[in-house]
């Protein structure tokens, strides 16, 4: 789950991590008072939405006229900010986030991750801020620090040294540096982050080390214990579809081709996608039904797929292992029914009772073909969007 | 032989009195596994599925012998049952249980180390043993006692995989759901240098998917450490990158973990690949 700026900002200050005084904002006439507010003569205004390169979509405006905070706020209330990391639909704007305006001497890039390879969570810090980490990674890898955090000890002091002084930071800067990282941490390990970003963190012109931009992601698996950020989740950030399919515990991903897919379980869902693919066909839709494909579920997933106007075909790839498939069988054609499926539906069952499912399908005067295997039902279905 | 666990292995269950521990004790029973008792903190001195229940792990071990745990607790409580289960000295922890926090399963991975005790799991359809072991939530119905060594990050793809491999006559020794977690026991190369250890294994099927670096990690070690044949399958080429695909580590995140690099992985070390997954049983006949 991810969380707004304004939101994330809001952690940081409460676990003491310096951030530029800042407000949100849902109206133009909110800007303008938080902007006196905040007082000074420079103000930034950005856009409140889930996802970065906000910048250089026009959604990070500075204003160095206080009448012209509520102009730079209403351009962007109600907007949809598409980023290169949206898509071209783009992002609804319901808030902004008022700031005092930063002088900024030096850019410093820092994030906080769960590292698969150390299993362990890793810091990392470049010299190179406000760029694109990636892109820093892949050409010049030698300009990130890192460091592995043993969970058990904790975050240690001289690791802050070492990426504080790997970074180049003045002596002066390095006890503010680790007094931030150990800040971090303990946000990280106590609100169940899985990334923590802050790109860039600033050292201002009068020395003063400033998180200027803040990205907190919160892992799915642990926000039964976070009630407090599962109340800052904003469902207009987030893929309709998506959560309408977790909802009915069902995974759901949009893809843009044409071909819907109903699997049971994660591993067979991607392998499902690429079998349609490998057959010349485009797949439109990941979705994991789970492993106990109950005939209610099932309904809900035709319903989900067939929302998407682009399906043309729909596979219905199951492993019927502790579930048997003439029980399933028996849902696909109520769901078909229910929902009413105008398209051709292919159905490949294998495991417990397949046969006798297969048959029951093929009994029936629904617009769905039954298939041997996998190879003969990404055929048919291929065939059937063509 | 086997890897692992076989007829032999004396199992517990953790999480035995609930829902779901208690079906699939129920279904690991009937397949023959030496389920010993189990343990439902609160419950014990009961009996369940006609075995005996205990309050503790170190009881449970105590009084039945076990070395294999099999976990069935919900997510808040498993990495608690996970460490407990090492602390009463089970060498062997099979946790099912799905969405333990990643954090939770970073200090679990790190307080292991101090224990001589494997973890398999969590998220992941446990261990079978054909003929002989079932732990976990497999159907026991698709395997058959053989020569392959199966080893996948999936649970019903794992079925699609080993099922052919019964229908083409292979049969199988061991089969392992490593799970789908970034942060889990076992890994490929583990399962690996077993089965190569393993004199009835003649071939390795592996089983993988986008996330993470295991299955280049995997193909490095197959390179210089692996003279049997394996054939290797990813899952998720056309997942969208930034994308979680159902597991909790399957994504492709800053351009890394995509099938497309772990195919190249394997295939420049000399692994046979195969691009659908209706093709595993065939290539993996055909590799020995």
């Amino acid at each position: 789950m991810n969380l707004h700026e304004y939101q994330a900002k809001q952690l940081f200050a409460e676990y003491g991590i310096p951030v530029p005084d800042g407000y949100p904002a849902s109206s133009p006439a909110e800007a303008t008072k938080a902007a006196k507010d905040i007082g000074g003569r420079r103000w930034v205004v950005k856009a409140q939405v889930h996802a970065g390169g906000r910048g250089k979509a026009g959604g990070i405006k500075l204003i160095d006229k206080l009448d012209d905070v509520a102009a730079a706020a209403k351009s962007m209330l109600g907007s949809r900010l598409s980023t290169h990391q949206t898509g071209p639909e783009g992002l609804p704007v319901n808030s902004v986030m008022i700031e005092a305006a930063s002088d900024i001497e030096h850019e410093y890039y820092l994030s906080l991750l769960v590292d698969r390879a150390s299993e362990r969570v890793a810091i990392m810090a470049s010299a190179e801020g406000g760029m694109d980490i990636e892109e820093v990674a892949a050409k010049t890898p030698e300009k990130i620090v890192r460091v592995a955090v043993d969970p058990a000890a904790g975050l240690q002091a001289y690791q802050t040294r070492q990426l504080g002084f790997g970074l180049g930071l003045h002596k002066d800067h390095v006890r503010q540096f680790t007094k931030i990282l150990q800040a971090l941490y303990a946000m990280f390990t106590e609100r169940d982050a899985s990334l923590v970003e802050v790109n860039p963190l600033i050292l201002t012109k009068a020395g003063r080390l400033v998180a200027l931009d803040a990205k907190i992601n919160i892992e799915e698996n642990a926000l039964f214990r976070q009630p407090a950020l599962v109340a800052w989740r904003d469902p207009s950030q987030e893929d309709e579809k998506e959560r309408a399919a977790s909802a009915h515990d069902l995974n759901y991903v949009s893809l843009d081709g044409d071909i819907a897919c109903m699997v049971n379980g994660a591993g067979l869902a991607m392998a499902t996608m690429d079998l349609i693919k490998l057959h010349g066909g485009a797949p439109a839709n990941f979705l994991d039904v789970g492993g106990g494909a109950t005939s209610e579920r099932v309904t809900e997933a035709f319903k989900l797929i067939l929302s998407n106007e682009n399906v043309k075909a729909i596979l219905v790839n199951i492993f019927g292992g502790i579930v048997q498939c003439d029980l399933i069988a028996e849902g696909i054609m109520e769901a078909v029914r229910q929902v009413g499926v105008s398209v051709p539906v292919v159905v490949r069952l294998e495991g417990t009772n397949a046969k006798k499912g297969l048959e029951m399908l093929a009994a029936s005067d629904l617009p769905i073909q039954p298939a041997a295997d996998l190879t003969d039902a990404a055929r048919k279905v291929v065939e059937a969007a063509a | 032989m086997s890897i692992l666990v076989d007829k032999d292995s004396r199992v517990i269950c953790q999480g035995f009195t609930g829902t779901q521990g208690t079906y699939h004790s129920r279904q690991c029973i009937e397949y023959g596994t030496k389920l010993v008792g189990g343990v439902t903190p609160f419950r014990g001195g009961e009996q369940h599925l006609g075995l005996p229940v205990f309050d503790t792990v170190h009881e449970a071990v105590a009084e039945t012998g076990a070395e294999v745990s099999m976990i069935y607790v919900p997510a808040p409580f498993a990495a608690d049952a996970i460490l407990e289960a090492a602390d009463a000295g089970v060498e062997l922890v099979v946790c099912i249980t799905e969405g333990i926090p990643v954090l939770d399963m970073v200090r679990v991975k790190a307080a292991l180390e101090s224990y001589d005790c494997r973890l398999i799991g969590p998220n992941c359809p446990g261990i079978i043993t054909p003929g002989e072991c079932k732990i976990g939530i497999m159907p026991g119905f698709i395997h058959r006692p053989g020569r392959v060594g199966v080893i996948s990050r999936s649970g019903t793809l794992t079925y699609e995989a080993v099922y052919q491999t019964t229908q083409n006559g292979l049969g199988q020794t061991t089969c392992v759901g490593i799970g789908g977690d970034p942060v889990r026991g076992l890994d490929f190369i583990d399962c690996l240098a077993l089965f190569q250890a393993d004199p009835r294994t003649e071939g390795i099927l592996l089983v993988g998917e986008i996330g993470g670096t295991d299955e280049e990690a995997a193909a490095e070690y197959i390179e210089q450490h692996v003279s049997k044949p394996v054939v290797a399958y990813i899952a998720g080429v056309t997942a969208p990158p930034g994308k979680r695909m159902g597991h909790a580590g399957a994504i492709v995140s800053g351009g890394k973990g995509t099938a497309a690099d772990k195919f190249a992985a394997f295939e420049a070390a000399g692994v046979t690949t195969v691009r659908s997954p209706a093709e595993l049983g065939s290539a993996m006949k055909a590799a020995m």
